[in-house]
């Protein structure tokens, strides 16, 4: 017998009411819902709107809800239609256009508009809010066609409009009618410290102007003040503020303040309807933000779910500044006042400000501005009225030496599963700790597909580490903060991804394009772009030598000297009379210092001249062994079934057959493997890269061993039956660890950072993609040549790089 | 005891490939000369100040910066001044143009 199900009216199609739907369909809420929104789009990320201002996405990237949502979810929506009265007799929500819909609840989720000053003019042509993505469309549209633009209002939304437009090449002047910028949200300080830097970053101020007329004939020209003086302007975009959009609730009898006024279970003075976001006023405050409103929206998801909730009791809001380059941060009380202990630090030369206002000891404020790394942290501490301790304060402010800082407390253990994380997005603690427990998740990246944590601003990506670090222990290590160099703030894997969206193919299209500190990039991260560009496309990338550590550009190792030392490769380690010969003649007639065998058995010819180089190489007539490349070294290898009594596989032929396989290519740190015939493992696989002991029945293989700096024992990644399936694992571990690894990370780090789990998962777990990294490792392949046939065959190059100009 | 200064040509602009440095050997003094990308050359004794010594034309070239090959030390080519937090300075040479031939004052 099917049950009748209560009909749920929501009214407004934004990011409350959708938000406090989603909600509702996860609790398993039995309603027929029917949305009603006035935009014609499905429900979108309003706050995102400054990016697409800025260029950086485009309308579809902030989409949130797509029509097939609403259907898949039985979700009646009628976009473009306008609700005007809610008739509470009837039980009826009543439309402009006269449609009539039954309800049993409703939800009243209208938002706001953008306030217009009421000042003579502001109806002129060229004069529009931010608000929604009509406004956005006005302005990019603009700036095609004007050049001078004034954007009335100083703060968060105004100073993101001013940026965008700046970006979009128009002249721009904010006009703010205060002395500082985001005077509700920053202390003086902090303010003038915004100020500077987003004149350098282009921005025109007026301050302290009330702007009193728009003037101009049909279309705005300019902007006159009460002091009289006028600013010239042929596009004005008004950001002094919003108002809640109260229409419906008033004309429906719904109490309203300054916004719909609602209990704390968002219940308004009529029955059975609702109010959530920024239309809403509990308490006495409406909201312009966006956290408050998904903490409401749980709170009345679960009220109209008959779920058990607390009563929402208003939000500690925080703000985050979405202009790139410009990290400020507030959150609660900000201003000094004679009851609150302000601690502070103020660093001109690093242009970092900071402070914390206490009151009785609760840290009930803070502001950041220019590193924001605490930000997270800060917020938490607010939001819980945390005590200050030594503790938190030198985590805080650091204790003036090196000690300081260290001990990063898992203050995420101490937070509520539904507290929110992810405000853009509404994602909760527990939905993050699921997704990593459930889909065995390791990095913020997948979070952020999976949930949708800091897809949007990003601002809470410190607090989803800290919850990985919490949940994962020991196997997650922290993503640096810091990017790969001191010339960027981006990490490999931000810097991986614009490759791929932006196609760029030179390093110096990455810096251009990325915007590095130094032009030119540095000893770090050119090596490491250039190997990041040519692991993507092994085909197409022109391998930069000047962008190659010298041992790479030079095809051997540099020895303090100045001298350089050859190896030529013996494939594992076997070598012929023959070579040994032509090994022993090449290093008396060019006179080598040392031979010495490596612990890779290997010989090195220690002390080559660098302008013999090349002729020691031709004479050799060996392929280079790579003793000095970011590359397969060496595969070392016992004697094996061939002559060992105790041998079961035949360790040197497999060896050998692999590092054939293998040579030349790139990798992000050298890379080593060994392949021994019986248990006994006498070439020491356990210190390897990869590790292969052959036994009665096939092979087993071990992954990320170091014998070096820092040395780990191999972990036992699996067995294997055949020698095709020792060969295509490997492949998929090698290019796995090609495509994830961070330039310069040996394998032993990359298994700790990645886990060997994931590395599990994703090799043995699920053939196709097995087959799929070992396809790509073989394409890349395809594409090596010996680095000494080249450059033997290339004169001018190799006069340019080895011979010596004698004048 | 006067030194006197001697002037080298040391070939053209295309002798020298862009970010790569290169020895030159110009009477009893070998050179690092480098190239960089506004097209500008730099000459600067091929010997590292750090104190294990070394030579300096393997490095890697950014801008007007020189980092070692050996140290990774940070080397302004227009003044030889090593950055901070290291220390020394390189002997720099002047490097003049004229049409197309390169000539060093040593």
């Amino acid at each position: 017998m099917a049950e009748k199900r209560e009909k749920l009216v929501l009214v407004g199609n934004g990011m409350a009411g959708i938000g406090t739907i989603e909600q509702i369909l996860k609790l398993g809420g039995a309603y027929d819902i029917t949305v009603f929104g006035s935009e014609p789009h499905p429900n979108y990320n309003r706050i995102m709107l400054s990016y697409v201002l800025e260029g950086s996405k485009t309308i579809n990237d902030i989409i949130l809800n797509d029509w097939s949502w609403y259907e898949e979810n039985n979700i009646t929506l009628h976009t473009g239609t306008t609700v005007t009265r809610i008739d509470e007799g009837s039980k009826q929500v009543i439309t402009e256009n006269g449609m009539a819909v039954p309800y049993d609840k409703v939800i009243i989720a209208t938002g706001s508009n953008s306030f217009i000053l009421p000042v003579p003019g502001s109806d002129k042509e060229g004069v529009v809010g931010f608000r929604d993505i009509s406004d956005c469309d006005a302005m990019l549209e603009a700036a095609q066609q004007y050049s001078k633009a004034a954007v009335i209002g100083g703060g968060l939304l105004g100073l993101e409009a001013a940026k965008g437009l700046v970006n979009l090449g128009m002249d721009v002047t904010v006009v703010h009618l205060m002395e500082d910028l985001m005077e509700r949200q920053l202390d003086r300080n902090a303010s003038s410290m915004l100020q500077a830097e987003l004149e350098r970053q282009g921005v025109k101020f007026a301050m302290g102007k009330q702007t009193v007329e728009l003037t101009g004939e049909q279309r705005v020209s300019g902007l006159r003040f009460s002091d009289g003086s006028t600013l010239e302007a042929d596009f004005v975009v008004m950001a002094v503020g919003i108002k809640p959009n109260i229409t419906l609730a008033k004309e429906s009898g719904v109490s309203v303040n300054r916004g719909i006024v609602v209990d704390d279970y968002l219940q308004t003075s009529m029955q059975n309807v609702y109010s959530i976001g920024e239309c809403a006023e509990h308490r006495g405050v409406c909201y312009g933000l966006v956290a408050p409103l998904f903490e409401q929206g749980m709170v009345l998801a679960k009220h109209l779910c008959g779920s058990d909730t607390k009563p929402y009791e208003g939000s500690v809001v925080s703000t985050k500044l979405k202009i790139s380059g410009v990290d400020v941060f507030s959150a609660g009380e900000f201003m000094d006042a004679p009851e609150l202990t302000v601690i502070s630090s103020k660093d001109e030369w690093k242009k970092t400000y900071k402070k914390i206002l206490l009151k009785n000891n609760v840290i009930v404020g803070a502001v950041l501005f220019g590193d924001v790394t605490e930000s997270a942290n800060l917020q938490k501490l607010v939001k819980q009225g945390a005590v200050m301790t030594d503790e938190i304060y030198s985590e805080l402010m650091g204790t003036g030496c090196c000690g300081g800082g260290n001990k990063k407390g898992t203050s995420v253990e101490a937070m509520a599963d539904e507290e929110i994380v992810c405000g853009c997005n509404g994602v909760t603690k527990k939905a993050i700790i699921d997704a990593v427990t459930e889909n065995g998740f390791t990095t913020v990246d997948e979070i952020k597909a999976c949930t949708g944590a800091t897809r949007s601003c990003g601002g809470c990506k410190p607090v989803v580490e800290q919850i990985l670090q919490f949940v994962l222990g020991d196997s997650f290590q922290q993503a640096a903060k810091q990017g790969i160099c001191g010339c960027t703030t981006l990490s490999r894997d931000e810097i991986v991804a614009e490759i791929t969206a932006k196609g760029l193919k030179t390093t110096k299209e990455v810096m251009n394009v990325l915007g590095w500190k130094q032009e030119e990039g540095c000893s770090k991260c050119r090596p490491a772009i250039n190997y990041y560009l040519g692991m993507m496309n092994p085909d197409t990338h022109q391998d930069e030598k000047e962008s190659r550590f010298v041992n790479e550009r030079m095809g051997a190792n540099i020895q303090k000297d100045g001298t350089y030392t050859v190896i030529p490769r013996m494939y594992g380690g076997v070598t012929t009379p023959e070579d040994l010969k032509k090994i022993a003649d090449v290093s008396l007639k060019y006179d080598v210092k040392v031979v010495k065998v490596t612990g890779g058995q290997r010989l090195d010819l220690i002390g080559v001249k660098k302008e013999d180089l090349p002729k020691v190489w031709e004479e050799l007539d060996m392929p280079s062994g790579y003793g000095y490349a970011k590359s397969l070294r060496t595969v070392k290898t016992c004697v094996g079934s061939q002559f060992c009594r105790f041998g079961t596989q035949d360790s040197m032929g497999m060896g050998a057959l692999m590092e054939r396989k293998y040579e030349r290519l790139d990798f992000p740190a050298k890379f080593k493997m060994a392949v021994n015939g019986c248990p006994r493992n006498c070439a020491e696989s356990c210190t390897k890269d990869i590790g292969i002991v052959g036994n009665d029945g096939g092979w087993e293989i071990f992954i990320g061993g170091n014998g070096g700096i820092k040395p780990r024992i191999a972990d036992a990644f699996c067995k294997v039956k055949t020698d095709e399936e020792l060969i295509e694992v490997c492949s998929a571990v090698m290019q796995y660890y090609r495509e994830t690894g961070n330039y310069l990370e040996r394998t032993s780090e990359w298994v700790e950072r990645m886990g060997l789990e994931q590395i599990q998962m994703v090799i043995l777990n699920n053939e196709e993609n097995r087959k799929e990294l070992a396809a790509r490792i073989d394409f890349a392949l395809t594409q090596v040549t010996d680095p000494w046939k080249k450059i033997l065959n290339d004169n001018s190059t190799r006069t340019a790089l080895f011979e010596d100009a004698r004048v | 005891m006067n030194k006197t200064t001697q002037m080298y040509a040391i070939g053209s602009v295309q002798d020298f490939l862009m970010q790569i440095g290169r020895v030159v050997v110009a009477g009893n003094v070998e050179l690092a000369v480098f190239r960089t990308s506004d097209g500008g050359i730099y000459a600067l004794e091929n010997r590292s100040p750090h104190p294990k010594g070394g030579p300096l034309a393997e490095g890697i070239v950014s801008g007007h910066f020189l980092y070692d090959p050996l140290y990774d030390w940070k080397i302004d080519l227009r003044t030889g001044e090593v950055q901070a937090p290291d220390e020394g300075r390189v002997v720099t040479y002047p490097v003049t143009l004229d049409e197309d031939s390169l000539t060093v004052s040593v």
